[in-house]
């Protein structure tokens, strides 16, 4: 493998606080060198003239859905993670509401085995509890050993406050983050989007504020109870549960949390004639939670974007609203949403710098779910590198993504922030012509 | 480690047509799925076709879409809605097919896209719906191209009753068709009294009638009408008091209890009787001179009581009769060329 040049480029490492015209060689799959410009001779290698392009470490979505085993119709590790490729990321977190449910060290081995074909690594959530029933806990030691980073039975939030303590308890000891996908169920039976009066209007029931916001504050209540415990709140969509993550980081607890590109770009208004692509869960809410989004991406309360990337078969969502799976895909699109809602549109009067934005893609997610070595660019550390433009306009279009699904309400978006190379471990796996 | 070349998907062969996988298409605009796709100029047009409609001769009527394919679909259990809109279709002549899920390949598993692209195979040129999901009408409107008339979905909406109930309206105001304009129902107010939530009439009525001038006037207790109501649209009060929404209505309409849809909610019936219910005494104290409406199927002596439901101020029977020519103006505004529905408006 020739080792790699990137030459010219601006080189954003939050992780290290680097931001400064840079050269950097990637050699073996490690950073070989970083270095004014000019400096680095590699008379072997490849270059990439970065100029006027961000070098920043590679992105990190510590929330996806890849559905594998079991529902390769919707995606596969190999298509998903090729998605995640061309959307910057070098690093995925999956999800284990796969079928059967990953909650055993053979399935989270399985997951990050070769054959899979991943343009990206894998790093595998394992379910809480066995099949994600809420019942008796997994063997969080295995799992952890055969390559979980975390545990959660997202999707199926754990509603038992014994076991929810269990569970704490027993990732404590570990260091093992537990993920909790807060959604109070017994509040939300048969509801498909956010509750008030455009749930009324469609003649849909709608999924209340405080059934996320009481379980994250349950939640809360129990981490304080256990020492050494660390929640991380997935999916935030609420001003009420931000607020409930505010108190509990002022407590000195350790909470962490994400949010999606879409609760922060859309609003429940984006539903429209019932249009299942603005379906998911957490519901899009009201135009006062995703502004409230905003505010604690910038405050620094949230400490990720993460896609919730959830593939679906295209005859699954063209169905009645009420019928139609959740989730959206959100590899390709979360660059550009990104740098479009939060830092180009003339509304978002905090612009938020591109730093803060890189930070938001790649640290601070590295940091949240415990990544060691991860979302940064140092010498010596992994050549996971994302090259983009943040300048160049672009349109998505569905029919071109590498998703094995095009379950997205982003179809023939305008977006400012491109991706122009993804390397992982010193490869390019992905590569877009300006 | 190998290095990957951008991924570029394979050009496909051209195909023939009837290859090309169905794709979404645009809403057809003759589709009547909410009481918001007509202008108030068009409602005018479409209760003045009714009238023409219901007046003229039925042997020249059955001429006007004659052989044409209505297709009906019925995913939950109907007798006015379903008989008059067939009864509509057929007094214009058109041949009507009725799928319901039971007795179909609905029951196997079909999907509404599904069923809709076939009805379009078999030769429907229009596809009544009735569907237990709220949206359902637009699901079939973007998988077929067809005008899709939205014969109640879910908790959505019910636009042609909701134009029937409007004819009852005008007929009991003494107000002409012709006259229908903003400002028509000004100073009229409509009380719809009980299950709001679960009612796709309340909806449709509610979006339609305030268009016109009229106040309404939702009532019921806070498990079966939220707060959230209110926002429908303008002129859409809440007032949980039955008998002062009575005391300032012109026309009440009572609304069934959707036991079906209660979805766990557990309701007092002995108490929304005493609250709710419309009987004589309720009636002749608050609003004696009142139109009483229900779009049915009433539950004698629970929502309403028999005194009232055969009393000299019901318009249920009226309601009902008003469907047929409400139905044919709106199957007839689905399949009509221009020019013939101008004819349609003329006759």
């Amino acid at each position: 493998m020739k080792p790699i040049l990137i030459r010219g480029g601006r080189v954003l490492s939050p992780a290290n606080h680097l931001d400064a015209p840079r050269d950097l060689l990637l050699r073996d799959g490690k950073i070989a060198a970083i270095e004014n410009q000019g400096k680095i001779r590699g008379p072997d290698a490849d270059v990439i003239e970065a100029k006027g392009l961000i070098v920043a470490p590679g992105f990190i979505d510590i929330h996806v859905h890849l559905r594998e085993p079991g529902q390769g119709y919707k995606e596969t590790i190999a298509t998903g993670t090729a998605a995640a490729a061309a959307g910057g990321f070098t690093t995925v977190c999956a999800m284990p509401n796969t079928i059967p449910v990953n909650d055993t060290p053979e399935i989270t081995r399985w997951m990050q085995a070769p054959d899979r074909g991943a343009s990206a690594r894998v790093l595998p959530i394992a379910a809480a509890t066995r099949g994600s029933l809420g019942e008796t806990l997994t063997d969080y030691a295995a799992l952890q050993e055969s390559g979980a980073i975390a545990v959660t039975d997202d999707g199926k939030p754990i509603l038992g406050d014994d076991v929810m303590l269990q569970c704490l308890r027993a990732a404590a000891k570990l260091g093992l983050p537990v993920i909790q996908h807060a959604e109070d169920t017994r509040m939300t039976g048969g509801c498909s989007m956010n509750a008030g009066a455009l749930a009324f209007r469609l003649g849909l029931r709608g999924m209340p504020v405080e059934a996320e916001s009481s379980l994250v504050e349950r939640d809360v209540a129990l981490v304080a109870k256990v020492p050494n415990a660390h929640l991380h709140v997935a999916h935030l969509s609420t001003a009420k549960a931000l607020n409930a993550v505010r108190a509990a980081r002022q407590q000195g607890l350790h909470v962490t949390c994400e949010v999606t590109p879409h609760h922060f770009a859309l609003n429940e208004d984006r539903i429209g004639p019932y249009d299942t692509n603005a379906k998911m869960n957490p519901p899009l809410r009201a135009e006062s939670d995703r502004l409230a989004m905003i505010e604690g991406l910038l405050d620094g309360t949230i400490d990720a974007i993460a896609t919730d990337h959830a593939p679906h078969a295209a005859h699954e969502k063209e169905q009645e609203f009420d019928r139609a799976p959740n989730g959206i895909t959100g590899l390709e699109t979360a660059l550009g949403l990104a740098i479009q809602v939060l830092h180009v549109e003339p509304t978002a009067r905090h612009k938020m710098p591109l730093a803060q934005i890189v930070a938001l893609l790649t640290a601070r997610p590295a940091a949240a779910l415990e990544l060691k070595g991860r979302g940064t660019l140092t010498p010596g550390a992994a050549a996971d590198v994302t090259i983009f433009d943040p300048a160049e306009r672009w349109t998505f279009r569905a029919a071109d993504s590498l998703s094995k699904s095009k379950n997205t309400p982003f179809d023939g978006s305008q977006f400012q922030g491109r991706v122009r190379y993804t390397i992982s471990k010193g490869c390019i796996v992905k590569q877009m012509s300006s | 480690m190998r290095t990957r070349t951008p991924s570029r998907s394979p050009q496909k062969a051209a195909a023939p047509a009837f290859f090309d996988q169905p794709v979404e298409q645009p809403i057809h605009p003759q589709s009547a799925i909410s009481a918001n796709d007509f202008s108030v100029p068009e409602v005018r047009r479409i209760l003045e076709s009714a009238d023409a409609l219901e007046k003229e001769n039925p042997l020249r009527r059955a001429h006007r879409l004659a052989k044409r394919r209505v297709a009906l679909l019925f995913y939950e259990s109907s007798t006015r809605t379903r008989t008059s809109f067939e009864l509509a279709a057929k007094a214009l002549g058109a041949d009507t097919t009725l799928v319901s899920s039971l007795s179909s390949s609905i029951e196997k598993g079909e999907s509404l896209k599904d069923t809709g692209i076939t009805l379009k195979a078999l030769g429907a040129e229009c596809i009544i719906l009735r569907s237990p999901w709220s949206g359902g009408p637009y699901v079939l409107a973007r998988a077929t191209g067809l005008p899709v008339l939205n014969a109640g979905d879910g908790m959505a909406e019910h636009p042609s009753q909701a134009l029937l109930d409007l004819r009852t309206i005008l007929q009991f105001l003494r107000i002409r068709s012709s006259a229908v304009n903003e400002k028509t129902l000004r100073g009229a107010t409509i009380t719809i009294c009980g299950d709001i939530l679960h009612s796709r009439v309340a909806r449709s009525n509610a979006l339609l009638l305030p268009r016109l001038g009229a106040r309404v006037i939702l009532c019921g207790p806070p498990a079966l009408l939220p707060e959230t109501a209110a926002g429908l649209a303008p002129n859409v009060t809440i007032e949980r008091d039955c008998d002062a929404a009575l005391r300032r209505s012109q026309i009440v309409m009572m609304l069934r209890i959707q036991a079906e849809r209660l979805a766990g909610l557990q309701i007092d019936l002995d108490d929304y009787r005493t609250r709710y219910q419309a009987n004589a005494d309720r009636i002749a104290a608050h609003a004696p001179n009142a139109l009483l409406l229900h779009p049915g199927p009433i539950i004698r002596g629970m929502e309403i009581t028999s005194e009232v439901a055969d009393g000299p101020h019901s318009g249920i029977a009226q309601q009902v009769h008003n469907g047929v020519p409400i139905r044919m103006a709106l199957v007839l505004r689905a399949l009509a060329t221009r020019s013939a529905a101008k004819k349609g408006r003329r006759a």
